[in-house]
């Protein structure tokens, strides 16, 4: 074997030697995932905007001027100044720093949009995975047509409905999202599943006769980590957009605590009378949220693409 | 004679319900992908299946590796039924029959290493034994350095790729072997390698093959008997070397007329009387009669009607059987 | 019949480079090729040896990035195709060139009838054919079906391509590829998606096509017997190198450069004779490539010299009007041709 015998075969009962080819092949790897992810300038944006934004949330204490404005907290002296000088973004109604608030919204908005992906991914993976090896049997029948039920109920009504139903906090409307938001992965997972079972790696492990959750978990599903990564980075924005809604009707995240929604709808009663930097600021703050995800999800994508560097 | 024989196919037919029609009656339409197919595979023999798209070549592959359960009929392993518990075919069943898949780019998966992929059969089959071991074992066996336990897929070329799905197809030390086209995703200069590799293996091995493919010139060089199918039936069984000597089955011949070959000697084993015409029919609208009838030279009025038989011919002083009317008529016999 | 002078296609010291993670991919180094009017040649060569993306830079149609042409020059009907404008490479790919693909399934818009996708095509084939009206575009397009022997055209140019056999839709593509009538017709593969039988009729029906209309023809394939069948003249291709080229016989009766024999002595044979083991190793690291001969390193007959140096071409003696180059330094004077003649015998 000409073709192999560049380098001298290695002494595989050597710890460290084996530990050094996979930390050699690990390296190899994340070099190649990184020029293919990089290739796309936005892409990178989106990670540093991502990362920005996920620091920013974690040490708002540190890096916000006035912390204590997201708890209870009025100072009308200062109430809605304009942007610029002590208030960079100005202040609200109440006096209270509208940037420390938007950052205090960033950890709001993303710990929900942790909670609900953590909630509602395994669920809807494991039960559109199932469902799509299972493809034609009653398992199928009964995960799917559950499934579109709650795909055909108009998803905002839900979510509003659950949240009115119980009380009115920023729990209750992570529960509702999750609740409209799983059967899109079970959806998404069914099909890559279905798909993935008429593999011939798959048609492999049956007939030397692995059993069903190693099929499931170690065949298919590593096959599907890349879709599911790239939806979830998408999904991220949407989870907050959705909370946004929420809780600019009022349903989420409540006052004093500071809610990127909550903050438009409250700033908007100003926007009449000129104080405008109550509304838009929050605003803005979601689209770079989202667009910082969306533009992350499409640089995912290429990583994940089949497409060899 | 009969402990000779490590696989007897008898009969088997495999129609797949592909939808139905009439609203009322809803009558299934059905693709009879493998209709009424016998034969034997003897002892550390290569039997080799050639035929095209549609002919079942590869549904009777899967049927025996028990992916699909057979419409009717019967495989017998040794002996034993393979289908004796349905599907749920017992593990010391399952370890003695393996398949190797015609595209290595599917058939590993392409998240996990190769250590991964030669554990998973040793896992089941033999926990008993050190897998590391094992696999370094395997990896020698069909030479390949050990350290490629550490791969993934995509960095073998295409032959390693093979050579490793050969290696785990060997990891339950099976003695039946089925290669469903095994090269023919692969360049014809790595070809050679998996090839010899093959042969060396059976020899070492005592393993039997059951090997599937359209490559007439690969088969003439490796099986010790062929099968010639088309669309779910079998045309013609013989000796690999007669078979190529006297083709008698019409559609041998015209097979053997399509191959484009590379020199003079190899023009001249064609039979250049039968040019390749008319299209392949579809599995779901087979013939009536003779299903080669529509594109049969040598076509007869009773061939659109009756089906032919097996019959064995004695052109070569050796198993020869076709499945052809010119033949009934010639021998006046009638086999069942 | 063959034109001698003018070369239809040419392409001069080639090269293309692939930028990918960590380097450079020397993808094609500097090759040369040429077809002449009416002359039928073959591209032979293995998987990722370069043939498709030869073809893909010619139409011009390769992404940039990642790859570059950093030097080369190619020439079609006397037009520099490298410094065209877009108008005029869309031009040349639609009445200068046509292509046929590996599968005519993916060739073939599945939403779109048969008719449909051929009067487009002549449509856009020429400013002229703008102005033919639907029933004249009908004609035309039934007429490409007739050619291709195609029985029922009529039914079939209301049918959509899933309704047609593997077969068929690769004839369709053929009618269509000949519908412009190009100066130059490409087949990349035509046969390889299809039944070996089926195979047969198409290669046939494609064979007996070029020769009536003395179409230019490039056949790009891996099935050494096809090409033998179907050309007048093969270039050999490996790793990104024309290795060797000949007269369709004379390569195949007396084939020099060492992969080419190794190549067709990897072909199993009808007449029996047991599988070769091919050719030892792998293809070369087109990121690192040897700085000779890009074979070298499987070359049963490597000398030192060619691990240094990249072989020059060296045109080998034949019959006068046969003309028979190879990349080895083995048919180098001065490394005495004689010494190796033995061993050089075809298998």
């Amino acid at each position: 074997m000409a073709e192999i015998a560049v380098s001298p075969a290695p002494d595989l009962t050597d710890v460290d030697e084996l530990a050094r080819i996979q930390r050699q092949n690990r390296r190899e790897n994340l070099g190649r995932m990184w020029f293919k992810f990089s290739r796309n300038p936005l892409s990178v944006i989106g990670l540093l905007m991502v990362i920005a934004i996920i620091l920013l949330a974690i040490f708002a204490e540190f890096v916000t001027p006035f912390p204590d404005h997201v708890r209870p907290f009025t100072d009308f002296v200062n109430a809605k100044k304009p942007p610029g000088g002590e208030y960079l973004l100005g202040t609200d109604q109440f006096g209270r720093d509208i940037l420390s608030r938007i950052v205090f919204g960033f950890r709001f908005s993303l710990l929900m949009a942790v909670v609900v992906l953590t909630l509602v991914v395994p669920v809807g993976v494991t039960l559109g995975m199932v469902a799509g090896y299972f493809q034609g049997t009653i398992i199928d029948t009964i995960i799917m047509r559950i499934t579109d039920i709650f795909l055909s109920v108009p998803p905002l009504i839900l979510a509003l409905a659950i949240a009115s139903v119980l009380t009115p906090n920023l729990t209750n409307s992570m529960i509702a999202v999750s609740l409209m938001w799983w059967p899109w992965y079970a959806r998404l997972v069914y099909g890559l599943s279905s798909a993935l079972r008429t593999e011939y790696f798959v048609s492999s492990a049956e007939t030397i006769g692995a059993r069903t959750p190693h099929i499931l978990f170690r065949e298919i599903l590593p096959n599907m980590i890349s879709p599911i990564f790239t939806k979830m980075s998408l999904d991220v924005g949407w989870v907050i957009i959705i909370g946004s809604m929420l809780s600019f009707l009022g349903l989420g995240v409540q006052e004093p605590q500071p809610g990127l929604g909550t903050m438009v709808a409250k700033g908007s009663d100003y926007l009449p009378t000129g104080q405008w930097w109550m509304a838009i600021f929050p605003a803005l703050a979601i689209v770079v949220v989202v667009l910082g995800f969306n533009l992350l999800g499409d640089g995912l994508r290429d990583l994940f693409s089949a497409e060899e560097v | 004679m009969s402990d000779d024989i490590i696989l007897r196919v008898e009969n088997l037919r495999k129609h797949f319900i592909v939808g139905r029609k009439g609203l009322i009656k809803r009558e299934p339409v059905t693709v009879k992908a493998v209709d009424g197919v016998s034969f034997n595979v003897r002892r550390g023999e290569t039997f080799g299946i050639v035929g095209e798209s549609g002919s079942g070549k590869s549904t009777i592959a899967y049927i025996t590796m028990g992916m699909y359960l057979p419409t009717s009929g019967t495989i017998t392993f040794n002996g034993r039924d393979l289908f004796g518990q349905g599907d749920r075919r017992p593990l010391d069943l399952r370890k003695e029959v393996q398949i190797v898949f015609q595209d290595p780019g599917s058939s590993l998966n392409p998240r996990r290493t190769i250590r991964q992929i030669l554990e998973l059969p040793l896992s089941i089959h033999q926990p008993e034994k050190d897998r590391l071991t094992e696999i370094i074992r395997l990896l020698e066996l069909v030479d390949l350095p050990p350290e490629f336990m550490h791969k993934y897929p995509r960095q073998l070329s295409g032959g390693e790729r093979q050579i490793v799905a050969i290696a785990r197809a060997l990891a339950t030390n099976p003695s039946l072997v089925i290669l469903d086209e095994p090269t023919s995703a692969l360049d014809v200069s790595v070809q050679g390698k998996v090839l010899n590799l093959l042969i060396r293996l059976q020899r070492e091995l005592n393993l039997t093959y059951m090997f599937i493919t359209h490559d007439l010139s690969v088969m003439r060089n490796l099986a010790s008997r062929v099968a010639i199918m088309y669309l779910g039936r079998v045309a013609e069984v013989a000796e690999a070397v007669h078979f190529f000597e006297s083709p008698q089955h019409p559609y041998t011949q015209m097979l053997l007329s399509s191959i484009p070959v590379l020199t003079e000697a190899e023009e001249a084993l064609r039979p250049a009387q039968i040019r390749s015409t008319g299209e392949i029919p579809s599995p779901v609208d087979l013939p009536s009669g003779c299903s080669f009838h529509t594109r049969c030279p040598q076509v007869m009025d009773h061939c659109r009607h009756i089906d032919p038989l097996m019959v064995p011919i004695d052109v070569t002083g050796s198993d020869h059987i076709v499945r052809c009317h010119l033949f009934e008529q010639a021998n006046g016999q009638v086999s069942s | 019949m063959v034109d001698q002078e003018t070369p239809l296609l040419e392409i001069r010291d080639l090269s293309v480079n692939f930028r990918v993670y960590g380097g450079v991919l020397r993808v094609l180094d500097r090759i040369n090729f040429h077809v002449l009017q009416g002359e039928r040649v073959g591209l032979v060569g293995e998987t990722g040896c370069g043939k498709t993306t030869t073809m893909k830079t010619i139409l011009q149609v390769l992404p940039t990035p990642p790859a570059e042409v950093p030097q080369g020059e190619i020439w079609f009907q006397g037009q520099d195709v490298m410094t065209m404008s877009q108008r005029e490479l869309v031009n040349m790919r639609g009445q200068g060139i046509s292509m046929i693909f590996q599968d005519p399934t993916a060739a073939l818009n599945p939403v779109f009838t048969v008719g449909q996708q051929l009067t487009a095509v002549i449509r856009y084939a020429s400013p002229e054919n703008r102005n033919l009206n639907n029933a004249q575009l009908r004609e035309r397009a039934l007429e490409a079906l007739r050619q291709v022997a195609l029985a029922d055209p009529e039914r079939l140019l209301d049918s959509y391509p899933i309704q047609l056999s593997g077969g068929m839709r690769q004839r369709v593509c053929i009618g269509m590829a000949l519908s412009t009538r190009p100066g130059l017709l490409i087949a990349d593969e035509p046969g390889t998606a299809l039944d070996v039988t089926i195979q047969d009729q198409v290669l046939r029906l494609l064979q007996d096509l070029v020769e009536q209309q003395g179409n230019s023809f490039i056949l790009i394939t891996h099935t050494l017997g096809i090409v033998r069948q179907m050309t007048d003249r093969v270039y050999v291709m490996y790793a990104g190198n024309m290795v060797e080229v000949a007269p369709t016989q004379r390569l195949f009766t007396n084939p020099l450069h060492p992969y080419t024999q190794g190549l067709m002595d990897a072909v199993p044979r009808l007449t029996g004779g047991g599988i070769s083991e091919g050719i030892p190793g792998r293809i070369p690291d087109y990121m690192n490539p040897p700085a000779g001969c890009r074979f070298s390193g499987r070359c049963p007959h490597a000398m030192p010299v060619c691990n240094r140096e990249k072989p020059p071409v060296f045109q080998v003696q034949g019959p006068a009007d046969e003309s028979h180059a190879v990349a080895c330094f083995l048919y180098d004077e001065p490394h005495k041709v004689s010494n190796y003649k033995a061993e050089l015998q075809p298998v």
